[in-house]
Parts: C-alpha cells; sequence; structure tokens
C-alpha cells in the first residue's frame, strides 16, 4: 500500500548559507544525482534530501501497517477457509512492508520508535486510504483491485528511487504487490461471475465506496504538489501525481468492464483524441478534511495503533531482560 | 518503555539455494538471536525466498568508509593486466 502524504508536509526552507565545502560536496552529489547513481546510506547527502527521504519513508511504511487494520477487521469474517488463508497472507505481507520500509528509514539516522511516536502522537501522516470503513466482505476485493492497484502504480517507479536502501525495499514489496491486486480481483470475480444478485450489488456498493479515495491516492494535482519538482530532481518521484493517476484511471475503466460493474463517475469516457479515458472532477475538499485527521475512521485506526503499541510494551520489555539475563549466563558459564 | 530500550538491530543474510553466497537483504529489530532468526524467517522468507538464513548483530559489522572509496579501490583501476582479456594471443589458442 502506499502514503501520498509526502506532498503535504509543510515545504522545508534550504539553508540559504552553505560553507564552501558543503557546496563541493552538494555539487558532487548532485553530479551523480544526474548521472543516475544510486545513494547508499553512508554516502554524504544534503540534509534537505535526508529530511525528505525520512519523511517520505517513514510514512510510507507507517500506511503499511495502519493498512492491515482495514483488512484485518474480515481475516474472522472471510467466507471460506481459502480467502481467510488469502487475506491472512495478504495483511501479513502489509507488516512485512512496513518492516521493510522502516528499516530503509533507519538507514537514514531515525530510530524506529521515533517514527512509531511520531505517528502515534499524530505528527506522522499515512495514507488517507485507510481512513475510510470496510463495510463488507466486498470491501476487501475493492482494496486489492483499485487501492493496492493504485499502490503498484505509484510504487513502481519507487523501485528506480535514487535512495538505494529505499529503491531495494521497492523492489521486494512490488513483487509482492501483485499477489495483492490479482487476489483482489479474483475474489470480486467470483462474486460478480458465481455470485448472488444480493452479492453483485454488495461488489457495486464497495466500488462506489472507494473509486473517488482510490484516486485520491495519487496526490493533489500537480499543480498544488508542494515536493513534485524537488523530488522528481532527485528520482524519489518519478512520475507526477497526474501522470500516474491518469494510467490508474485508463487501467481500471478496462478492468471493471472485465469485472462488470460500474465507476461511479458519469463523465468518465474515452477520449480518442487523448488516447486516455477523460473523468470528473474529484472533491479535494473531502481529501484535505481526511487528511486532517476528520475521515470516517481516522480516530479509530489511530487509536488501534496505540492501543497494540501500549499493550505490547511487557512483552518488549521481557524480551529484553530475558536475552539480557541469558547474555549474563553465557558470559558466567 | 523508554528510547534506549529499543531491541538491537540486526542484518539478515540469505542463501536464496543451495551452491549460492548468503546475501545481504535488510535488517530488523530483535531482542537477541534466536528471535531475530525467527522474525527473518517471517519477514524475509515468506515466500521461499531462501534455504539458509544468517543475522548478525548490525552493531558487530565493520565497513570501509564511503568517503575513502576512491582511495580504497582505484588503485586497482590501472591495473588491466590482472584481467585475462588484457593478454591478446594467437586466434589458434584464444580460448586459453
Amino acid at each position: 500500500m502506499y502514503t501520498q502524504a509526502m506532498d503535504l508536509a509543510p515545504k522545508e526552507e534550504r539553508k540559504a548559507v552553505r560553507s564552501a565545502e558543503e557546496a563541493m560536496l552538494e555539487a558532487r552529489f548532485e553530479a551523480r544525482i544526474d548521472a543516475g547513481e544510486f545513494i547508499e546510506a553512508k554516502d554524504w547527502m544534503p540534509e534537505h534530501y535526508r529530511r525528505t527521504l525520512v519523511r517520505q519513508i517513514s510514512q510510507h511504511a507507517h500506511s503499511e501497517i495502519v493498512g492491515m487494520l482495514p483488512e484485518g477487521n474480515w481475516i474472522t469474517r472471510a467466507p471460506t477457509l481459502a480467502r481467510k488463508a488469502i487475506l491472512l497472507a495478504k495483511v501479513q505481507d502489509e507488516g512485512g512492508h512496513g518492516l521493510y520500509l522502516y528499516a530503509a528509514a533507519e538507514t537514514l539516522g531515525t530510530r524506529r520508535d521515533e517514527m512509531v511516536a511520531a505517528l502515534h502522537g499524530g505528527k506522522a501522516k499515512y495514507s488517507s486510504i485507510f481512513n475510510y470503513p470496510t463495510l463488507s466482505w466486498a470491501d476487501v476485493g475493492v482494496i486489492g483491485w483499485l487501492v493496492d492497484g493504485a499502490a503498484i502504480m505509484n510504487q513502481v517507479p519507487l523501485t528506480r528511487c535514487s535512495y538505494a536502501p529505499y529503491a531495494r525495499a521497492m523492489v521486494r514489496i512490488c513483487r509482492e504487490e501483485s499477489f495483492h491486486q490479482r487476489q483482489g480481483f479474483d475474489s470480486l470475480l467470483a462474486m460478480m461471475q458465481g455470485g448472488t444478485d444480493e452479492q453483485r450489488a454488495m461488489v457495486q456498493d464497495a466500488v462506489d465506496r472507494w473509486w473517488w479515495p482510490s484516486l485520491m491516492m495519487f496526490g493533489p494535482p500537480d499543480g498544488q504538489s508542494t515536493h513534485g519538482a524537488q523530488s522528481a530532481r532527485w528520482g524519489i518521484k518519478r512520475f507526477s501525481n497526474d501522470e500516474l493517476r491518469q494510467k490508474f484511471v485508463d487501467a481500471a475503466a478496462e478492468q471493471a468492464k472485465v469485472l462488470g460493474v460500474t465507476l461511479p463517475d458519469p463523465l468518465l469516457k474515452w477520449n480518442e483524441a487523448r488516447g486516455h479515458h477523460d473523468f470528473g472532477p474529484i472533491d479535494w475538499s473531502e481529501f484535505q478534511r481526511v487528511v486532517a485527521g476528520h475521515g470516517p475512521c481516522n480516530r479509530e485506526r489511530l487509536a488501534a495503533r496505540v492501543k497494540a503499541w501500549e499493550e505490547g510494551a511487557w512483552v518488549r520489555e521481557a524480551a529484553l531482560a530475558h536475552a539480557r539475563k541469558r547474555a549474563l549466563g553465557e558470559k558466567a558459564a | 518503555m523508554t528510547m534506549s530500550d529499543e531491541w538491537p538491530l540486526w542484518e539478515v543474510f540469505v542463501r536464496p539455494k543451495a551452491g549460492l553466497d548468503h546475501r545481504h537483504c535488510g535488517s530488523l529489530h530483535a531482542a537477541d538471536a534466536k528471535m531475530a532468526l525467527e522474525l527473518a524467517r517471517e519477514v524475509y522468507t515468506r515466500r521461499q525466498e531462501g534455504v539458509s538464513l544468517w543475522v548478525v548483530r548490525s552493531s558487530d559489522i565493520t565497513a570501509s568508509d564511503p568517503g575513502d572509496k576512491d582511495m580504497y579501490f582505484d588503485p586497482m583501476a590501472d591495473k588491466v593486466y590482472r584481467h585475462p582479456t588484457f593478454y591478446q594471443l594467437p586466434d589458434a589458442v584464444d580460448h586459453m
């Protein structure tokens, strides 16, 4: 899954005054970026690059972890044992993705517990998509198809981003994410083709609710995206929000036909001249509301994370105490 | 739990299949080596990515300094005679 929130943090001022040495290091860094080289953890990098990456990667990690909640909601209620096993594997993957990403962010010198504290304190954002509820089993399929589909479009370019530990984590994530989208589509197909009218209506209802929030996952329109230009230069971002959104709409419009559902946009139409689908305006005020903390589930999601962290404290402490005791025992022996 | 009580960091190495080297694949936090191995299995080999795992405390790794990269590795750049392709041999024996 994915975060778009990186585009929403306040723009940080770049330091105006730099020493001669710093200017030289920065010129060398920029030359490496321009040559398409990868930057490794211990390489010199400008502070602004480091901060941008920490914010983006940690928010991406938070999104994976919070993203376990909406679907985790259905594990005990999956309709068959096979679907339950699949959903368990998927939710476990999301947890794994969060861990790869936290580890990548830690290579930049930020501690894991600082990042977790920023999430729990409400300072760090996660993808606003996870602040919507999963009301029926069809939501699980639609999340796979649309939400993970949008995430893949966003994430594939990141496998070539300039910061190597992030790029490597993204390679692994993208390899696994494809299963997420396919299992979702497969589950929806089963309902649409082999299901009852009621089940088909359930799928359509889920599509109606998730379509617009999925389009918002690509972030604000290009003109309003605060970090776009700098991030593009650094190869942290290789396609603009609007380019990726268009690509997603084009793909989803065709997939919807195969599925037999209608996308809830009366203006959605193939435009022969553009070679793309036209689509209706996005309600950005809703997006801003959800990002600001007023979505349907913001409080519930954060409360669930904080509760899990606090109730797990004794386990973390006990494991550490046990490890210390054993280490002492080995020394004594 | 205070900040200093974070579980230590471990580096994970996976051998993809018999006959290949262990390769670094990422890191994770764990209280001790046994837990690091168990977590490495869950985090890095959910799809049979490996047949063997190594875990090493990150703090136990000594690494070369990227700042010394040129000094360390560039002296080999002008030693082309270390490569077999440096030697031009007659066609009759060039498969050597």
